[in-house]
């Protein structure tokens, strides 16, 4: 069993936004590019732990994107994936991006496709679920747990109000939140090893996106806060509900 | 031509999230010059006649149990709904069920799909404008759908829910799921719901704690103040980390992303991350023993105090503020 586990290259969490060229684009300029958090921690640490543990055969990278997005990919090597694969393109929408992961999946045999919850940067949930519905798979979202027996998966997820424990065979695509794994930091050797370890790059097939995005605008920020004596919380709750009508 | 929209029956209540695609759908309606229709599962004769008054014209009610167990299911349950009302614009709530459903249904019928709308889309000819949160609510982005079908998932808690005296035609509809071949089988369903607590995404008041409540036995306090306000109660990372609290009361970029009326934020910094999940709030309250905790910059209101002397005090000011409305 090979499991492709979908990594986004997003700015680091710290980043204080800004965009270029009419508020059209985000501005890279001094960025810290890291692999999305949800793909990291979650999913590719779970690949790799399913791998240790004899489960699966191979863990592959996969991610969409241009060339300057390889220190990103060299890093989730350096975690331990076996090989990466880079579709070469300038980014497009979700459907543009699973569209393209579903094409190599397919023609290359990979049984378990895992992806993030959401990117952190556009926040779509999308792109697994869309996998899915190209190549017609069963999908589980947000799976806080999986394991594996032979050809049959085991994945806890959240629905709301609880969580389901559903089974599931391969082919399959599911989305990664937390409690599927621990975050691990690479070693030295990881590091090294990662600088040999394959990166193919592919062209993207012709699918066009669905979507575009038009123009950005950074949210407006709070206006000063006003203070409360704790001896006077009365006052906070007349507040509450005199002047925000939250209560 | 109709607005089609996707509605949940939770607990023997039209979800709230639902509610609020139906008022959306309407307005979409009123922009595109159609109507709504509403496809809705395992409704009861009250809670269709709610649906209706939240805009519908249509209703097409379903029976067919497999739509709570897959995401396909519903994604093919709403393809036929499309098909056989001539929709263009179809409207889900970007909840567990939204995720799941409308990526796959765009990607079935090559429908551009906004994911997480927060207001209502501008249309252009054939094009349609949709605003959503980006980078985590630090930002919001416009997205142009050009596809001749599209498909918004609406962030619940965008809009307030308005219901009318509109009466909706109710129809039963029968989807074909047969050759659906789901393998997914579903082995065990827990319920994380503490004393009927609303849960996060949905709730309407949150009261949050962080490391400063410094251990898991102190979160009586905490409890206390949510179970007098009628909120649902979060926390910060590093808590649910630890194990003090469940993984499900997680909120922020790597946890959930919620926006209540209002937050309550106990003993939590304020780190970006932590706010990237709950800035989209409507009112922050901040109760932190440090005023230069970076929380008070993102907050409306404030209290610098120790949290064990505050929230006691916080919670006996709100009961006499109920008893008082009663
Ligand atoms: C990639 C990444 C993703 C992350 N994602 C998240 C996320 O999703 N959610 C999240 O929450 N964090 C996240 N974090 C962690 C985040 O950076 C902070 O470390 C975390 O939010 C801090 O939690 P805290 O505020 O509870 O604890 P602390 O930062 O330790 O703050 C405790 C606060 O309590 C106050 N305090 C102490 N005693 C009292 C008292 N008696 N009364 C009142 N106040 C008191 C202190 O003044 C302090 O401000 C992430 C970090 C990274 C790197
Ligand atoms: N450009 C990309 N390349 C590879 N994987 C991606 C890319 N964008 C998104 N993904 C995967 O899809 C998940 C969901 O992304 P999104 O739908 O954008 O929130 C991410 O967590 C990644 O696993």
């Amino acid at each position: 069993m090979k499991i492709l586990v979908a990594i986004s290259n997003v700015p680091d969490t710290t980043t204080k936004i800004q965009f270029t060229d009419g508020d059209t684009k985000f501005n890279a300029a001094g960025v810290t590019f890291v692999i999305n958090p949800y793909d990291e921690w979650y999913a590719l640490v779970r690949a790799l732990e399913l791998k240790e543990a004899n489960l699966a055969e191979k863990v592959t990278l996969i991610h969409v994107g241009a060339a300057d997005s390889e220190a990103t990919i060299r890093k989730g090597l350096a975690l331990g994936a076996d090989d990466a694969v880079r579709i070469d393109s300038e980014g497009g929408d979700a459907f543009f991006v699973a569209d393209q992961i579903a094409t190599y999946a397919k023609a290359n045999g990979y049984d378990l496709i895992l992806v993030g919850k959401e990117t952190i940067n556009y926040n779509g949930s999308s792109v697994g679920a869309m996998i899915a519905g190209v190549l017609d798979l069963p999908f589980v979202s947000l799976a806080t747990k999986l394991d594996m027996a032979g050809n049959k998966a085991t994945v806890e997820h959240d629905i709301d109000g609880g969580t389901q424990v559903v089974e599931c065979e391969l082919p399959l695509v599911v989305s990664c939140a937390k409690g599927m794994a621990e975050q691990r930091i690479p070693n030295m050797r990881g590091i090294m090893a990662a600088r040999t370890k394959p990166l193919t790059v592919v062209p993207a097939n012709g699918t066009a996106p669905l979507t575009s995005i038009k123009s950005f605008a950074l949210s407006a920020g709070r206006t000063t806060v006003k203070l409360i004596d704790e001896n006077n919380i009365d006052e906070l709750v007349n507040l509450l509900h005199t002047e925000a009508k939250v209560i | 031509m109709s607005v089609l929209v996707y509605i949940e029956i939770n607990k023997g209540r039209v979800k709230k999230a639902s509610l609020e695609c139906v008022n959306y759908a309407a307005k979409i309606a009123e922009l595109t010059n159609s109507s709504v229709t509403a496809l809705v599962n395992n409704a009861d004769a009250a809670q269709l006649e709610e649906i209706g008054k939240a805009g519908a014209a249509k209703i097409l009610s379903v029976k067919n149990d497999k739509l709570n167990s897959d995401g396909m299911f519903v994604s093919a349950a709403v393809e036929q709904a499309a098909k056989a009302e001539n929709v263009k614009v179809i409207v889900f709530a970007f909840d567990l069920t939204g995720k799941a459903a409308a990526p796959r249904l765009s990607a079935k019928l090559k429908a551009g799909l906004v994911a997480g709308a927060v207001d209502y889309p501008t249309v252009n000819g054939n094009a349609f404008e949709v605003k959503k949160n980006v980078f985590s609510g630090k930002a919001t982005a416009v997205y142009s759908i050009n596809t001749d079908v599209k498909i918004i998932s609406l962030l619940p808690n965008s809009f307030p829910v308005k219901l009318g005296e509109n009466k909706a035609t109710v129809s039963d509809f029968n989807v074909d799921l047969s050759s659906i071949a789901s393998k997914i089988v579903v082995k065990e369903t827990k319920s994380t719901d503490v004393g009927g607590m609303i849960p996060l995404p949905e709730a309407e008041l949150v009261v949050s704690a962080g490391r400063g409540l410094k251990a898991p036995e102190n979160w009586g306090i905490v409890e206390d103040l949510a179970k007098t306000l009628g909120a649902t109660t979060a926390c910060s990372r590093p808590v649910s980390d630890m194990h003090w609290r469940p993984h499900h009361e997680h909120v922020g970029q790597t946890g959930i992303a919620i926006r209540p009326n209002l937050y309550i934020a106990i003993g939590i910094s304020g780190a970006i991350q932590h706010l990237a999940g709950v800035n989209g709030s409507k009112t922050i309250v901040v109760i932190n023993n440090d005023k230069e905790a970076p929380f008070f910059k993102s907050a409306d209101y404030g209290i610098v105090g120790d949290a064990f002397t505050v929230v006691p005090k916080l919670t006996e000011a709100l009961k006499k503020f109920k008893a008082n409305q009663n």
